[in-house]
C-alpha cells in the first residue's frame, strides 16, 4: 500500500464568473519512505497539489488515499486531526511565533493532539525533537535571537513533534543562503535515511529538486514528468 | 477521575496559551483592559459610595424619628356629619400603659397632649413656642432626645401635676439669652413652671418646623392646671366615651384599683351609668424597637386596642396609628435610585469597556491570521481557535474586572478617608462585577473568536 494515492484529483476554482481549473486531473502514488520533490513553474498547480495532500483544502473531485484512508470528502474537524496526527508542514517563511521560545513553539501540535499527553512527557518531547534537528542549545531562544537556518530547524521539530506520516515542505530553503540550505536540505535527507519520514519538498530551486531521488514536475495543472534521478546529494 | 484531570490540564494548557499570546504584548493587553478596569472600578466605587449614603441616611431618619409611631383618636361622625381626625377622645393614658406593657415590638410610649400656643413669660420677655405639649419622661425616650442640662421631671411629677417643665434650645435662646434657665420659673398661661432641664439641640424636623420650638410639661400639668387645653368636640366624646377606659370619679388614687364607695354590680351599673370623667390623650408616640418592627408593633397595637376599645370585626376603628415609614422608604428609595443610576452609568463604561476589548481583539486577530493559519495547519480546529480566543478574551477581562475591584475598592476607601464620605464594601457587588467582567470578555470576545475561527487555514497561512 502506497503512503498517498492520488486519482484523477481535479481543483477549480470559482471566482465569480470566471471558472479557473487549477489541477486537471492528477493521479500519483507515493510510497512509503520516499523523498519526492514538487517543481513547477509558477501557476502551474503545485502549491494547490501541496494543499490538498495537506489537507488544508478538499479537491473538487477525485479520490485521495492518505496512508488507505479516503480523505478527500472529509469535514473540516476531521482534516484538522488529520493535520495533526498524520502531516507536518514546513514553510518557506517559516511561521514561528514571535516572542515565544523554540521549546514552546515545538510543543503547539500537542495543544491540538486528541490524545492526551501529560506536560512531562510533551515537554521531554519537544526537547527530543529539538536535539534531532540539532538545537539543543537553543531551546529557551526565541525566533529573533535564532538565524535563519535555526529558525527553519526549529520549524522542523515542530512539524515532527506528532511523528507524522507525511512531511510536506513549502519551499524550505527558500529564505536561506546556500550554506545553511545545504545544511536543512542534509537534515531532511537524514530524517529521511534514518527515520524513513516520507518528504515531499515543493520548490523552485533545480539544485534542491536534485538532491531528491524522485523529481515530480508540474505544468498548467498536469504533471508535466515524474522522473527518478541518481538521487542523493552531489 | 482521570477523564476529568485530563480535562483540567487541557483548560490550563488553554490557559497557558492564552496568557503566552497576551504576554506577547503586553502593553497592548494592558491598554485594552483599561475599559474594563474603569468600568469594574467604576461599578465598585459607585455600589460602596451609594451603599454607604444610603446606610448613613437610614441611620439619620432613624435618629430623627423614624421607627416612631403615633397613634390619634378617630374621627368622630353625628348624624353623618363627620368631625375629623381627633375629634373624638378615645385614647387614654391607661391604653398608653398597656401598649408599653403588652406589645413586645414597642420599645417606649408616651402619651401626649398639646396645648394651645400661648406664649411663655419669663421676667420681661415672651415667646410662644411652635409646640406645648404635656407627656410623661417616656417621651423623651421615644423620641431619642437627650437632655444637655438638668434632669427630665419624673413620674410623680406627672402624677401630681408638678409645675415643671422642660424646654428647648430655642425657647431657652428667646428667653434667657446665655443665662442657665435651670430652676428658673417661667409663666404659661399664669401657671408658674419652674424649668428643670433643657433639652439638646435636635433641629429642623422632616417638615421643617423647629423642633427645638418646644415646651414640655408632664401632660396631667397641662391638662389639668393650664387652660387651653385642645378639647375637641366633647359631645362626640361623650358618645364614644362608653368603649373608653375612664378614670371613674370616686378612686382614692390615680392607678388605684380601691374605691372609696362600695362596688356596684352588673345591674346597677346597666341601670344608673356613672358620669364620667374622661381623660383623654391627644396622641401617644410610640417608639418600635427597631424600623424592621415598625409592622409588627402596629399589629400588636392594633389588636390591643381593638381590645381595649371593643371594636368588633364589623366596626370602625376610633384611632389611626401613623408612622414615618412612608417618609423614611420614600428618603431610601432616593439613594437606591440614585444608586441604580450611577449603576447605569458605570454598566455603559463596562461596556465601552467591551466595545474597547472587541475592537483589540478584531485587530489582533487580523494581526495573528498568520498564527491563526499556522495553528490550523498543525491540526487545531476551528472550535480550538474559537476557545483560544474566547480565553483571551475573558482572561483579559477578568484581569481587568480583579484590578477594578482593586480600583474600586481602593477609591471608595479614598473617598472615606478624603471626603470622609461614608462607604460600605458591599460583596454582592465585588461577585456582579466579576461575573459580569468574565460575560463582557464572551460577549465581546466572541465574534472575533468566532472570526478567527472562520479563517480558511490556506489563505491565513498565505496572509501578509
Amino acid at each position: 500500500m502506497n503512503l498517498i494515492e492520488l486519482r484523477d484529483i481535479r481543483k477549480t476554482f470559482y471566482l465569480g464568473e470566471v471558472v479557473l481549473p487549477v489541477l486537471k486531473g492528477i493521479s500519483l502514488d507515493i510510497a512509503k519512505g520516499e523523498m519526492v520533490a514538487l517543481t513547477g513553474a509558477s501557476g502551474s498547480g503545485k502549491s494547490t497539489l501541496m494543499n490538498t495532500l495537506g489537507c488544508l483544502d478538499r479537491p473538487t473531485s477525485g479520490d485521495y488515499a492518505l496512508e488507505g484512508e479516503e480523505v478527500s470528502r472529509l469535514s473540516n474537524d476531521a482534516r484538522a486531526r488529520m493535520r495533526n496526527l498524520k502531516l507536518g508542514f514546513v514553510f518557506q517563511n517559516f511561521n514561528l511565533l514571535p516572542r515565544t521560545t523554540a521549546h514552546v513553539q515545538v510543543m503547539m501540535p500537542l495543544l491540538y493532539g486528541a490524545e492526551y499527553i501529560s506536560q512531562k512527557e510533551a515537554r521531554a518531547r519537544a526537547e527530543t525533537m529539538l536535539v534531532r534537528v540539532g538545537l539543543a542549545d537553543r531551546m529557551d531562544h526565541q525566533p529573533s535571537q535564532l538565524s535563519g537556518g535555526q529558525q527553519q530547524r526549529v520549524a522542523l521539530a515542530r512539524a515532527l513533534i506528532n511523528r507524522p506520516s507525511l512531511l510536506l515542505a513549502d519551499e524550505p530553503t527558500g529564505n536561506l543562503d546556500s550554506q545553511t540550505t545545504r545544511e536543512v536540505l542534509a537534515l531532511f535527507k537524514q530524517l529521511n535515511d534514518q527515520d524513513g519520514i516520507t518528504i515531499l519538498i515543493v520548490t523552485h530551486d533545480p539544485k534542491v529538486a536534485a538532491s531528491c531521488r524522485r523529481v515530480i514536475r508540474m505544468a498548467d495543472g498536469l504533471i508535466e514528468a515524474d522522473e527518478i534521478t541518481a538521487g542523493g546529494p552531489s | 477521575m482521570k477523564a476529568l484531570r485530563i480535562l483540567l490540564i487541557k483548560a490550563l494548557r488553554i490557559l497557558a496559551a492564552a496568557l503566552t499570546a497576551l504576554r506577547r504584548n503586553v502593553l497592548r493587553s494592558g491598554l485594552t483592559t483599561l475599559g474594563i478596569v474603569i468600568g469594574v472600578g467604576a461599578v465598585i466605587a459607585m455600589m460602596e459610595i451609594g451603599n454607604g449614603s444610603s446606610s448613613a441616611i437610614q441611620k439619620t431618619i432613624t435618629s430623627m424619628g423614624a421607627n416612631t409611631l403615633m397613634i390619634f383618636p378617630g374621627a368622630a361622625a353625628s348624624g353623618g356629619v363627620s368631625f375629623g381626625a381627633g375629634s373624638t377622645m378615645t385614647l387614654t393614658p391607661q391604653d398608653c400603659d398597656a401598649i408599653l406593657k403588652e406589645c413586645p415590638s414597642v420599645r417606649a410610649a408616651a402619651p401626649v397632649i398639646r396645648s394651645r400656643n400661648a406664649p411663655v413669660i419669663y421676667g420681661n420677655k415672651n415667646w410662644v413656642p411652635s409646640e406645648i405639649s404635656g407627656t410623661t419622661p417616656n417621651y423623651l425616650s421615644v423620641r431619642e432626645w437627650p437632655l444637655s442640662e438638668g434632669a427630665a421631671f419624673d413620674d410623680r411629677d406627672v402624677r401630681n401635676s408638678a409645675r415643671v417643665c422642660l424646654i428647648g434650645q430655642t425657647v431657652v435662646r428667646e428667653l434667657f439669652q446665655g443665662q442657665s434657665p435651670i430652676g428658673q420659673e417661667v409663666r404659661l398661661q399664669n401657671v408658674a413652671l419652674r424649668v428643670v432641664g433643657v433639652l439638646d439641640k435636635k433641629g429642623a424636623n422632616m417638615m421643617g418646623r423647629d423642633q427645638d420650638d418646644t415646651l414640655i410639661a408632664p401632660w396631667t400639668t397641662i391638662k389639668f392646671r393650664i387652660s387651653g387645653t385642645t378639647t375637641a368636640n366633647t359631645a362626640a366624646a361623650a358618645q364614644a366615651a362608653g368603649t373608653s377606659t375612664t378614670t371613674q370619679r370616686g378612686a382614692l388614687y390615680p392607678g388605684s384599683a380601691q374605691g372609696i364607695y362600695a362596688a356596684r354590680s352588673a345591674t346597677q351599673t346597666k341601670n344608673s351609668p356613672m358620669p364620667v370623667r374622661m381623660i383623654s390623650v391627644d396622641s401617644i408616640s410610640v417608639a418600635a424597637t427597631s424600623s424592621e418592627e415598625i409592622k409588627d408593633a402596629t399589629t400588636e397595637m392594633t389588636g390591643l386596642l381593638h381590645e381595649r376599645h371593643h371594636i368588633g370585626e364589623a366596626d370602625v376603628d376610633d384611632f389611626n396609628i401613623r408612622d414615618l415609614a412612608e417618609i423614611s422608604k420614600a428618603l431610601s428609595s432616593t439613594t437606591t435610585m440614585m444608586t441604580n443610576l450611577l449603576l447605569v452609568v458605570a454598566m455603559i463604561s463596562l461596556v465601552v469597556g467591551g466595545v474597547g476589548i472587541m475592537n483589540i481583539m478584531l485587530v489582533s486577530v487580523t494581526e495573528r491570521t498568520k498564527e491563526i493559519g499556522l495553528r490550523m495547519a498543525v491540526g487545531a480546529r476551528g472550535a480550538d481557535i474559537l476557545r483560544q480566543f474566547l480565553t483571551e478574551s475573558v482572561v483579559l477581562c477578568l484581569a481587568g474586572g480583579a484590578m477594578g475591584i482593586g480600583l474600586g475598592r481602593g477609591s471608595s476607601y479614598l473617598v472615606s478617608k478624603i471626603l470622609h464620605w461614608p462607604t460600605l464594601p458591599s460583596l454582592g457587588a465585588i461577585i456582579a462585577s466579576v461575573l459580569v467582567s468574565a460575560s463582557v470578555g464572551i460577549i465581546f470576545g466572541f465574534y472575533p473568536a468566532w472570526k478567527a475561527s472562520r479563517l480558511d487555514p490556506i489563505e491565513a497561512l498565505r496572509y501578509e
